[in-house]
């Protein structure tokens, strides 16, 4: 059945991608769509199997490599954690692929776009079930080709490519420290067998090895490594800068990679491996401040931002800043909880976007949406939904949208966990959460509410005719076709009820350590603890959504002049947060313009102005010098070269051999 | 049968009868596009028979031929170990397709030109499986004729620089490499290149041949900084020659360290590994960065070429198995790749005639089956796992990080740089909207162009989901020169309990691979 699961999606992927046009639009479409609905059914059977039977098992396919001691196969593994994300990746790509029926319907290329689609299925699921690091490392970099060819999908587009490249390139970034780890981890256990891996890290607490000609600490080396791996897939700080432009690939895509599963797979990484980073406490730590200050900088930015698909870029980059630093202090089940209602929420209020992105006419700008509740009624419940899910609504012993019990188990953890990293991560979560309320309540009145301002939009306009830039214009918006509404709905029902039906399961003390199974490393004194913090800690993340809400119902709402008086009086705090803290100018100067730099100066100065200069064409002169033949050498004709050569040949045998066997 | 001794002679008798085959000059190019690639097809068949016909239990040498020439000291001596014959199994396998690239962009001197490179099949199957040493430096050396014709006659505009700055770089290490197998001879009194490979020879003596072998092999590999030959020859070389010179020619270099240097001087070969590293390291980077600003896509493959190199040399000098194995995994799968590239180019270069990849821009939109296998080939160089070009190299700095983390550190760079240089090209050559009118009327690819890119792109898959059929040839051999140099202390890590303020004599506890 795994194996189904896992393969199905690839060779729909061959047969959309090799047959193209000859097989057509809807062939394409229905192959690919069909297969990820089965795949994603028979997930969910293997999940309630897994989840709350007692079946892991690893499954192998055959032998990829094998080099001395060392032994790689591709293998399909199941345990709870694979299954959580089985079923993450496959129902959420199922209803991507479906919703693409509606939304790329007009797009000329679209057996290209499902054929992408489910390669990307693949290789994720590649990643999730791998067995070892190296097949992990396939899946890794398979979803990155896929990402790279999803974001380039309008490849006509100078932007969109850009994007793709830049996204591959800080993504191989990641991949070198991973790759790293890999490495050392090889050394070091002798094998790259995740279980094994996990099993014995304990005996190498302490002990240290030569890294760059240091002596230091194995476990917190390796553990750093990998998570340079993960910073780079999920978009943490330092190596996040791909994410926003990422967005320049069709929407359903961002939905999916860009904030369902791919940008996960760090976090899942972690949990994957969370008794070796259990086993070295320095790297958690840093894993929790990374987290934190990566959830905090992109609330931040999230919060100015007016392209509607940047905002929840920045709005996912954030959430998995929550993940990662729920990681970091130990709490994998927290971590994997939010991973999952994430997936559903933000899936949501992605393909909710598209939605009103679709109706608008491909203006992403929500500074000429305005007023769209009444136009697409449907849309804006879902996203509505969506937005309580993210900001974390509910009562607490009552019932709550699924971030509520996600995020807040999170913040509460931090709290519980009793470290100094505990306690500023908790902090930073509920500043975060204030900023994640006051952003996506930003974009629901901005978009849903105010009056329209339509017109303003230069692809409005190209509709309308009406050069008037204010109000609608006269432009109808549409709500979009079923097959993009249903898997809207779809979504909604799992950001309502994914956080009351998992909280036990995933986080309960005795429930949670049953459902994991051993596949993490589940805590579970630290979850009892966060279970019962003071209530002030567990009122303190709902406080900080209503002030969130606050402020934006008082500034775009009520006050709808005020922010603009705000940027006004803050120039360059705006500034600093629309220019994304400044990451793409210090890179561009500190990286990209220094390579292209010393990669002319090597070529002109250092291969054309010293190598050469000095070596062959110094020799060429000297001979020249030294005897004219070598002029009529250089313009002569070519076989005088092979004659030279051959003469060469010959008189050095004739004059050596002799005196070598003489020699004798 | 003596096949090896048939896979030599057959290709010199089929190119010498092209030479002298009468007629008129049309009916002459016809008759020798055909009988070049029923030559080659064939040789590829006896590749294969070669290689079932191989027993992977036997580290030792095959198919042994002797025939004494001048006495003991130089004679017709033909021998393959694993290590051969996957080499020659590369060389027989890109032929046939570089003689089908060359059918319809080679319009002058057709005769001569199939004779060449088939003078070249000759001459690189006689290197690889040559087992005197006299007979393998004859091979080697005669082995560049060819190639300085192909570019000379064949090539374009700068073809005569190309070929002198070519045959001056090689010339300086052979006299050299000559000169030291004149003295092995001497002190070891056998010109057998397996007697050789198990002779102890003095480890002061062994430091200045192994300079001696440097520099012949550190050219051809190439490495930097004897590296700036390659990018006039692949940019002034035929397509076909391109293909030849990046897949088989640059394995040589490769091929001369395994045969040689490592097993004949173990010793120096671990006192001066720094001296690899150096220059790997600063070869990945450099050529990388270079790269990174070529405008003419057949010189920027080139730099790559270098670059790709250096994952080799570390991983032969990183000696332990899973190193030397990748490295020569990384031989055949960049042999391919590139080769695969160069064909690239080739297609694109024959319809628009020009590399310079600023003319180009949007042939996706008018040749999406190529821009697909473009794609490929562009992943396979980037290392994608799943292609060739990851298992190599990753099983290169999976080995060497037990040698030297300082280098593996550096050269992982590559894997980056690598990146962004080869998405770039392939971002500016099919990608984007048509600019240039004339990239408009270019049409897909034609079966003969399928015929050489599919097959390249079945292996490379091949080789990067279930690589292990090409690496069984290799394990005995590799492990016989991972045990010689073991017992040359070579560099392996060891992990070193941590120094706690209560017990400050920790001793080394685990030693992988440890020699001593």
């Amino acid at each position: 059945m795994l194996n189904i699961i896992v393969f199905l999606p690839l060779l729909a992927a061959l047969i959309a991608g090799l047959g193209n046009r000859a097989l057509g639009n809807v062939a394409a479409k229905s192959v690919t769509t069909g297969s990820l609905f089965v795949s994603a059914a028979l997930s969910w059977l293997l999940f309630f199997q897994v989840g709350f039977g007692d079946t892991s098992y690893t499954q192998p396919v055959f032998e990829w490599f094998r080099s001395g001691d060392l032994v790689i196969n591709w293998a399909l593994r199941l345990d709870t954690l694979t299954a959580v994300m089985l079923i993450v990746i496959t129902t959420v790509s199922a209803l991507v692929h479906l919703y693409s029926w509606g939304y790329m319907a007009e797009d000329p290329d679209q057996p290209r776009f499902f054929a992408y689609l489910s390669l990307f299925t693949f290789a994720m699921l590649m990643l999730v079930t791998a067995d070892n690091l190296v097949q992990m490392f396939f899946g890794w970099e398979g979803v990155g080709l896929a990402s790279y060819l999803l974001i380039g999908f309008w490849y006509h587009k100078p932007s969109a490519n850009a994007a793709a490249i830049k996204a591959f390139v800080v993504n191989r970034v990641g991949d070198f420290g991973y790759s790293l780890g890999i490495f050392g981890i090889f050394l070091v256990f002798g094998t790259t067998d995740l279980s094994l891996i996990n099993e014995t890290a304990g005996e190498f607490q302490g002990r240290t090895f030569e890294f760059l000609g240091y002596q230091v600490d194995i476990l917190t080396t390796l553990c750093l490594l990998l998570f340079v791996g993960a910073m780079g897939k999920s978009a943490q700080l330092g190596l996040h800068t791909w994410l926003p432009d990422a967005m320049e690939g069709p929407t359903p895509v961002s939905a999916l990679i860009h904030a369902a599963t791919m940008v996960t797979a760090g976090v899942f990484m972690v949990c994957r491996m969370s008794p070796l980073f259990e086993a070295a406490p320095a790297a958690l730590t840093v894993v929790t401040y990374v987290g934190a200050a990566t959830a905090l900088f992109a609330a931040t930015v999230g919060t100015v931002q007016t392209d509607i698909k940047r905002v929840i870029a920045y709005s996912t980059c954030s959430q998995l800043g929550y993940m990662f630093f729920a990681a970091g202090i130990g709490a994998y089940g927290a971590s994997m909880f939010h991973l999952t209602t994430h997936a559903f929420f933000k899936a949501l209020l992605f393909l909710g976007a598209g939605s009103v992105i679709h109706a608008m006419h491909h203006e992403q700008d929500m500074r000429y949406y305005g007023g769209l509740r009444k136009e697409i009624p449907f849309t804006f419940y879902t996203m509505l939904i969506g937005t309580l899910a993210i900001t974390g609504v509910g009562i607490v012993g009552v019932f709550g949208f699924a971030g509520f019990y996600s995020k807040d188990l999170i913040i509460e953890s931090a709290f519980a966990a009793g470290s100094e990293a505990g306690y500023v991560a908790f902090a930073v979560g509920v500043f975060a959460a204030l900023l994640t309320s006051f952003y996506s309540w930003r974009l629901m009145f901005l978009t849903f509410w105010q009056t329209p301002r339509w017109n303003e939009s230069e692809h409005i306009r190209h509709v309308t005719h009406s050069e008037d830039r204010t109000g609608t214009g006269g432009y109808k918006p549409h709500e979009s076709p079923m097959t993009m509404l249903i898997p809207l709905g779809v979504l909604s029902v799992g950001a309502v009820f994914a956080g009351y039906a998992l909280y036990y399961p995933f986080s309960g003390e005795e429930q949670g350590a049953a459902f994991w199974n051993g596949s993490i490393a589940f805590n579970v004194e630290l979850m009892a603890a966060a279970h019962h913090v003071p209530l002030w800690v567990k009122l303190a993340s709902t406080v900080a959504m209503l002030t969130g809400l606050a402020v934006a119902l008082v500034y775009y709402i009520w006050k709808p002049h005020k922010p603009a008086a705000f940027v006004e009086q803050f120039r360059s705090l705006h500034a600093f947060l629309m220019r994304k803290w400044y990451f793409d100018e210090l890179y561009h100067y500190l990286f990209i313009v220094p390579s292209l730099w010393f990669g002319r100066v090597f070529w002109k100065r250092g291969d054309q102005g010293t190598i050469d200069r000095f070596g062959p064409n110094g020799a060429g002169w000297l001979v020249e010098r030294g005897a004219g033949v070598a002029r009529r050498l250089q313009s002569g004709y070519l076989y005088n070269y092979a004659l030279v050569m051959l003469i060469g040949l010959a008189a050095a045998a004739a004059w050596f051999l002799p005196r070598a066997m003489g020699g004798e | 049968m003596p096949i090896l001794s048939i896979m030599i002679l057959l290709p010199l008798l089929a190119g010498a009868a092209m030479l002298i085959w009468p007629g008129s000059e049309a009916a002459r190019a016809g008759a020798a596009r055909l009988a070049a690639l029923g030559t080659t097809l064939t040789m590829f068949v006896l590749g294969i028979i070669l290689w079932l016909g191989f027993d992977l239990n036997i580290g030792g040498f095959q198919y042994r031929e002797n025939v004494a020439l001048f006495g003991t000291f130089f004679s017709w001596s033909l021998g393959i170990d694993g290590i051969s014959l996957v080499l020659i199994m590369l060389s027989v396998f890109l032929m046939p397709i570089c003689i089908l690239a060359s059918w319809d962009s080679i319009k002058t001197r057709v005769p001569e030109y199939m004779a060449a490179f088939l003078l070249m099949e000759a001459l690189m199957i006689g290197v690889f499986a040559a087992t005197d040493m006299f007979l393998f430096y004859v091979m080697f050396e005669a082995g560049l004729i060819p190639m300085y014709l192909i570019i000379g006659i064949w090539g374009g505009a700068e073809r005569i620089y190309a070929s002198y700055k070519f045959f001056l770089y090689t010339l300086l290490g052979s006299v050299l490499m000559l000169l030291a197998m004149m003295y092995m001879v001497n002190v070891a009194g056998t010109t057998d290149i397996p007697s050789l490979m198990s002779y102890d020879f003095d480890p002061d003596v062994q430091f200045w041949l192994w300079l001696a072998f440097f520099a012949s092999f550190a050219v051809k590999m190439p490495m930097w900084p004897v590296h700036t030959w390659l990018p006039d020859a692949h940019v002034q070389a035929p397509t076909a020659g391109s293909v030849i010179l990046a897949g088989v020619l640059l394995k040589m270099g490769g091929y001369g360290f395994i045969r040689f240097s490592l097993p004949m001087f173990p010793d120096a070969s671990v006192d001066l590994a720094w001296v690899v590293w150096g220059l790997s390291m600063i070869a990945v980077v450099y050529t990388s960065l270079v790269a990174l600003v070529q405008e003419d896509m057949k010189k920027l493959i080139a730099y790559s070429s270098v670059a790709h190199m250096a994952f080799v040399t570390v991983g032969l000098f990183g000696f332990n198995q899973q190193a030397i194995e990748g490295s020569i995994v990384v031989m055949l799968s960049h042999g391919l790749v590139s080769g695969a590239l160069f064909l690239c180019v080739g297609v694109v270069y024959d319809r628009l005639h020009t590399r310079e990849i600023s003319k180009y821009g949007g042939v996706a939109n008018v040749m999406p089956k190529y821009a697909i296998l473009f794609m490929l080939f562009t992943m396979a160089s980037v290392g994608l796992p799943g292609t060739s070009g990851f298992v190599g190299e990753f099983m290169v700095m999976l080995g060497a990080f037990q040698a030297s983390t300082w280098a593996v550190f550096i050269i992982c760079t590559g894997i980056i740089l690598g990146a962004a240089y080869m998405l770039l090209l392939y971002r500016r050559v099919a990608f984007g909207v048509i600019t240039n009118e004339a990239v408009k009327t270019m049409k897909d690819l034609s079966p003969r162009e399928y015929a050489c890119l599919l097959p390249i792109a079945g292996a490379v898959l091949w080789m990067g989901v279930a690589p292990n059929v090409f690496i069984d040839p290799v394990r005995q051999p590799v492990a016989q020169i991972v045990a010689r140099l073991a017992a040359a202390d070579a560099p392996q890590q060891r992990i070193v309990d941590a120094l706690p303020a209560a017990a400050p004599t920790a001793e080394p506890i685990e030693q992988t691979e440890a020699a001593e």
